[in-house]
C-alpha cells in the first residue's frame, strides 16, 4: 500500500470517526460523564434504529423538507433570473455584483427576527431564511458565470450565424453552466443548514424543533439519535448535490 | 482583375480603437484597399498591432469598418455572413462542452443546415482533416494541432466560398505548424475556396499563399503585395527551395523596418548599442 493513496486517506478518516466513537463510549461506560448530558453509545443507537424503523422521524422531517423545497422554489429561479439579467451589461454587473457581494458578507440570519415578525413562528419564517441565504451564492455565481463567458466562443458562434435564443441556449448557458452549478450547490446546501439551524432557534415544528424539544425534556439519548439522523440527511443531501454537480461539469 | 473574378473587394478601409477619447485613440488600419480574387489564397503579414486581424474581422462582418467598404461578391458587408464566410481562429474556439463532431453539428445548426445532413457533413469534414477517429472526443482530450484541425473541419463543413483564418497555427510549435501547413495546402487545393490567412510566419505566408500582402507598422497600411506563382498543392520540397527562401528574405527586408518601428513605438526598444552595467541585486 502506498502512503498518500486513496485507501490510506479513507482509512485515516475512518480511524478518526472510530476514535471519536470510542472516546464517547469510553467516557460514558466508565461514568466519567453524566449520562444525562452524554448518553451511552448503545442507548443512542437503539433510539436511532427505533425512530428510523417505526418512521417516527417522518412528521418532523416532512416539515423541514417542505420548508426546504419551498425556499428552493424561491431562491433557485430568482437567483438565476436576477443573476442573468445583471450579467447582461457591464454597467449592471459593476453596479449589482458589489452590492450582492456586500450583502452576502453580512450574516443574513440577523433578518430572522424580522422574518418571524412578518411570517410568524411556523414554516414561513424558515422558508424566508432559507430563500434569503440560498439566493446569494446562486445570484453571484450566475453573474460570474454569464459575464465571464469567453468572447471567442461568442465570436465563433456569431460568425457561424448564431444569434438570439440559439446563442443563449447553445453557447451562453453551457459556457456559464459550471460556475452557475457551483453556486447552486452552495445555495442548496447552506439553505438546508440554515433552515435546520433556524428551527432550533425558534419554531413550532420540524427536525430542528424536535431536537430542541428533546433537549428541553432532557431525553438526551433520543435527542442524539435525532442529531445523528439530521447529520445523515445533510450528508445525503451533500452527496446528491455534489454528484449532480460533478455530472454536470464532466467536460 | 475583372470585377467578376473579385470575391472580396476591400475599398479604402480605415479603423481606429478607443472611440470616446481622442488622445488615446489608436489608429489600427489606414486606407487599406485590396482585391482578392475568386479561389485565391492571400496571406496578410505584418508587425503586431498593424491591423491584420482587424481587417480580417471587418471582411468577415464581425466588426464594422469606421471608414470605407468591403464588398463580398459585389455586396457590401454589414454583419456576419455564415452562408458565405467561415472562420478559423487562432486559439481553440471549439466549444469545450461538446464533442468534436457535435461542435461541427452545432456550427451547421447555427448556419441553418438541415438537421439530417449535419452528422454526415461533420464526419466528411473530420475525415478530410484526418480526425474521423476522434469524432467523439472532447476538445480537452485533443492536442493543440488536433484542435486546430477540428476547427478547420468545423469551418469546412459549412461549405462556404470564403475562409478567413486568423493565425490558425499561431499557438502551435514549429514542427506541428509545418505538417499542418502541408496538409492545409493539399486540402485547400481541392476546395477552390477564397482564403484570407493572417500569419506571423514569413515562410508560412510564402508556402501557402498565392499572394502575400505586407502591412506597415501601425497605423497599418498595405505596403506591398507580393505574388508567389507556384502551383497548388505545394509540395514539402517547396519549403526548402531557393525560391521560397528568396521570397522569404525579400519579405523580411520589407518587414524589418516596420517591426523595428512598432517596437520603438510601444516599448522604446532601440537597436542594442552597449548593454548598461548590470545592477547589483538588491538584498
Amino acid at each position: 500500500m502506498k502512503w498518500g493513496g486513496k485507501l490510506v486517506q479513507r482509512l485515516v478518516q475512518l480511524g478518526f470517526l472510530v476514535a471519536l466513537l470510542g472516546t464517547w463510549h469510553f467516557m460514558t461506560a466508565t461514568g466519567t460523564i453524566n449520562p444525562l448530558l452524554l448518553p451511552s453509545v448503545p442507548s443512542v443507537w437503539t433510539k436511532f434504529v427505533q425512530i428510523v424503523s417505526n418512521g417516527e422521524y417522518w412528521p418532523h422531517l416532512k416539515i423541514t423538507l417542505y420548508e426546504y423545497l419551498v425556499s428552493m422554489c424561491i431562491f433557485v429561479p430568482s437567483g438565476l433570473t436576477v443573476g442573468y439579467l445583471v450579467s447582461r451589461s457591464r454597467f449592471t454587473v459593476r453596479t449589482f455584483d458589489p452590492l450582492f457581494s456586500g450583502l452576502y458578507a453580512i450574516p443574513q440570519i440577523i433578518l430572522l427576527p424580522v422574518y418571524i415578525l412578518y411570517f410568524g413562528l411556523g414554516p414561513g419564517s424558515k422558508i424566508a431564511v432559507g430563500a434569503t441565504i440560498g439566493f446569494f451564492p446562486v445570484v453571484l455565481n450566475t453573474i460570474a458565470g454569464f459575464s465571464s463567458v469567453d468572447r471567442l466562443y461568442i465570436t465563433a458562434a456569431k460568425s457561424m450565424g448564431a444569434s438570439g435564443f440559439k446563442m443563449f441556449w447553445s453557447v451562453m448557458v453551457p459556457a456559464a453552466w459550471p460556475v452557475v452549478l457551483t453556486g447552486l450547490r452552495i445555495g442548496l446546501i447552506i439553505s438546508f443548514l440554515a433552515i435546520l439551524g433556524t428551527e432550533t432557534i425558534v419554531s413550532l415544528s420540524g427536525l430542528g424543533h424536535r431536537i430542541v424539544t428533546l433537549a428541553e425534556l432532557l431525553n438526551t439519548s433520543l435527542m442524539f439519535a435525532y442529531i445523528i439522523f439530521a447529520v445523515m440527511v445533510a450528508i445525503a443531501l451533500n452527496f446528491v448535490v455534489s454528484t449532480a454537480e460533478a455530472r454536470g461539469k464532466r467536460h | 482583375m475583372n470585377s467578376r473574378d473579385v470575391a472580396i473587394k476591400v475599398d479604402n478601409v480605415s479603423h481606429a480603437f478607443g472611440l470616446e477619447d481622442e488622445e488615446r485613440r489608436v489608429s489600427a488600419l489606414e486606407n487599406a484597399s485590396l482585391d482578392i480574387g475568386r479561389g485565391e489564397l492571400l496571406s496578410l503579414i505584418g508587425p503586431s498591432g498593424c491591423g491584420k486581424s482587424t481587417l480580417l474581422n471587418i471582411i468577415g462582418g464581425l466588426m464594422p469598418a469606421m471608414e470605407g467598404t468591403v464588398l463580398i461578391n459585389g455586396a457590401p458587408v454589414r454583419g456576419p455572413l455564415p452562408q458565405t464566410v467561415a472562420y478559423v481562429f487562432q486559439e481553440s474556439a471549439l466549444f469545450p462542452w461538446r464533442s468534436v463532431r457535435e461542435n461541427i453539428e452545432l456550427g451547421l445548426s447555427f448556419q441553418g443546415a438541415p438537421a439530417r445532413e449535419r452528422t454526415g457533413r461533420a464526419m466528411d469534414a473530420l475525415s478530410a482533416v484526418g480526425l474521423a477517429d476522434f469524432a467523439n472526443h472532447y476538445p480537452s482530450q485533443l492536442s493543440g494541432g488536433m484542435k486546430q484541425r477540428a476547427q478547420l473541419a468545423r469551418a469546412m463543413a459549412l461549405k462556404t466560398d470564403i475562409l478567413l483564418m486568423d493565425e490558425p497555427f499561431g499557438a502551435l510549435d514549429e514542427q506541428t505548424r509545418m505538417v499542418l501547413g502541408e496538409d492545409l495546402s493539399v486540402l485547400l487545393a481541392q476546395t477552390h475556396k477564397t482564403i484570407v490567412f493572417v500569419t506571423h510566419s514569413l515562410s508560412e505566408a510564402v508556402f501557402l499563399a498565392d499572394r502575400v500582402a505586407v502591412f506597415t507598422a501601425r497605423p497599418g497600411r498595405i505596403k506591398q503585395v507580393m505574388s508567389v506563382n507556384e502551383p497548388h498543392p505545394r509540395k514539402p520540397e517547396f519549403m526548402t527551395s531557393d525560391k521560397l527562401s528568396n521570397m522569404r528574405n525579400e519579405l523580411y527586408e520589407l518587414l524589418h523596418d516596420e517591426i523595428r518601428k512598432t517596437m520603438m513605438g510601444t516599448e522604446g526598444v532601440a537597436p542594442i548599442a552597449a548593454a548598461p552595467a548590470p545592477k547589483r541585486a538588491a538584498r
